[in-house]
């Protein structure tokens, strides 16, 4: 007969499994936020991309506060694309090459909610600051208050769907060479829909249209999202380190 | 199923496998078109060390993380206490420590942060005490509150130990523990493995240096494989 564990081993706890999932959510959360506002330069790096873009376009287009307005909401939300695009590696690479990926993954926590914690704290430092600071880019723009309202709106519902579905394609590319440049040419005709229906919403207002069924879609796809792509990412996550 | 071929590991202690805590039953591994090893069986005691050596390329890494739980063997199975043990299993991911080639540490943390971070990645409150008492040991007190890419290659498998010291858990999986240690180091391993085993843990190390365990503690499992060897067609 094999000995009982002596008592200097942790015995695994039925933890109620709800109770469980919300610690490993938090867990993941607060430790990339941490390490995200640890590493100001890269965080402070994506963010100026984000802004040097935006202010880019009225540079080169005509000034007329026609071609600006509607131009406007397309570029800002291309740009945002754009930024998220750009912060996708953060969110699995550097664990994944440092080997925090492997023990996270064995951890008696369900890798499935520390996953979710990773992608809500990968939004809430680049998609929320985004979705903030869209409404003073907008200005550049000649866009009316009312207009950038609806951006920073469809923004705030859009940019979680960004880092969901990003980080589906972040963890399938993990491992792979030219790992970067796959990841855009997988993600962003993923990120199509969200483009059209969010610059969408914001050009409904402007021509006098109602936005709520822009939004209304946008939120379904954000409720979709969020219900499937911690699966699909936990399951990729796994397959990357077989 | 591939062919032995000469590729078997050395004779295991299978009469000892009814009171085994870990075992392995006839695994093969595949690596693209090689066959890295295969019907390689052994049984692990609580209490005791296996220790798996082989050339580079052998696939000892491979045979590491299938015990662990990251790689699902090609053919054959893992049972721990008994149960057929599959990968991500979730008694065995409750049970396992698992130290790789990779260290594991943020550089942006301290040491002391990374161990907390470990800890209460393991489901149990971190307590700050135990991590100070952990990093004493390890000779990293005077580091503690250093961003981890501050310290040296040696000063990062410490931290490992110190982990190891505070993982309470049953099973080690050590790939090279060696690597970048320092005498004073191995003794830290020393110590650690002489409690570990002596509590009834099991550990299984990878390793080109003798391992410091006393001897009747270890058994040893050699793959012979060198990895080149085509792969045989499955049916």
């Amino acid at each position: 007969m094999s000995a009982p564990a002596p008592a200097t081993f942790a015995e695994p706890q039925d933890a109620d499994e709800t109770q469980s999932v919300l610690a490993a959510f938090g867990w993941a959360l607060a430790r990339d936020v941490r390490i995200a506002l640890r590493s100001k330069a890269e965080l402070g790096v994506q963010l100026l991309f984000y802004v040097i873009v935006v202010s880019l376009f009225p540079l080169a287009a005509s000034p007329s506060r026609d071609v600006l307005g509607t131009l406007g909401p397309g570029v800002l939300w291309t740009a945002a694309l754009l930024a998220s695009l750009l912060s996708l590696p953060r969110l699995f690479t550097s664990d994944f090459a440092d080997g925090t990926l492997e023990q996270i993954a064995l951890s008696p926590r369900p890798l499935t909610a520390l996953v979710s914690g990773k992608i809500a704290a990968h939004w809430l430092t680049t998609g929320l600051p985004v979705a903030l600071m869209a409404p003073v880019l907008g200005a550049q723009y000649a866009l009316d208050s009312a207009l950038l309202g609806m951006l920073s709106l469809s923004l705030l519902i859009g940019t979680p769907i960004l880092s969901l579905l990003g980080a589906v394609g972040a963890a399938l590319t993990l491992g792979a060479r030219g790992g970067g440049s796959l990841l855009a040419l997988l993600v962003l005709p993923l990120y199509v829909p969200v483009l059209i229906f969010g610059a969408g919403a914001v050009d409904a207002v402007r021509t006098g249209v109602a936005a709520g069924a822009h939004l209304s879609l946008l939120g379904a796809g954000l409720l979709m999202a969020a219900v499937a792509a911690p699966l699909a990412a936990a399951a990729a996550v796994r397959i990357a380190l077989d | 199923m591939p062919e032995p071929s000469g590729r078997r590991a050395s004779p295991s202690p299978i009469t000892e496998q009814r009171d085994a805590s870990l075992e392995g039953d006839r695994l093969c591994a595949q690596r693209g078109y090689a066959t890295l090893f295969a019907d390689v069986s052994f049984a692990v005691r609580d209490g005791s060390a296996l220790v798996v050596t082989g050339r580079n390329g052998s696939g000892k890494t491979t045979l590491l993380r299938m015990l662990a739980g990251l790689t699902a063997p090609a053919a054959g199975e893992i049972r721990w206490r008994r149960s057929v043990a599959r990968p991500f299993d979730g008694r065995l991911r409750a049970a396992v420590a698992f130290n790789g080639h990779l260290p594991a540490l943020k550089d942006e943390l301290t040491a002391e942060e990374n161990l907390a971070q470990w800890i209460s990645l393991g489901d149990r409150p971190p307590a700050s005490a135990a991590i100070r008492d952990a990093l004493a040991a390890v000779a990293l007190e005077r580091r503690r509150s250093l961003p981890v890419r501050l310290l040296s290659q040696g000063q990062r498998r410490r931290i490992g130990l110190a982990r190891l010291r505070l993982s309470q858990r049953p099973l080690w999986i050590l790939d090279e523990p060696l690597t970048a240690l320092d005498s004073d180091g191995i003794d830290v391993l020393r110590n650690l493995l002489d409690a570990h085993l002596e509590a009834g843990g099991i550990c299984v190390a990878a390793s080109h240096q003798p391992l410091p365990v006393a001897l009747e503690r270890q058994q040893a499992l050699r793959l012979e494989g060198d990895g080149s060897a085509p792969m045989e067609r499955a049916p």
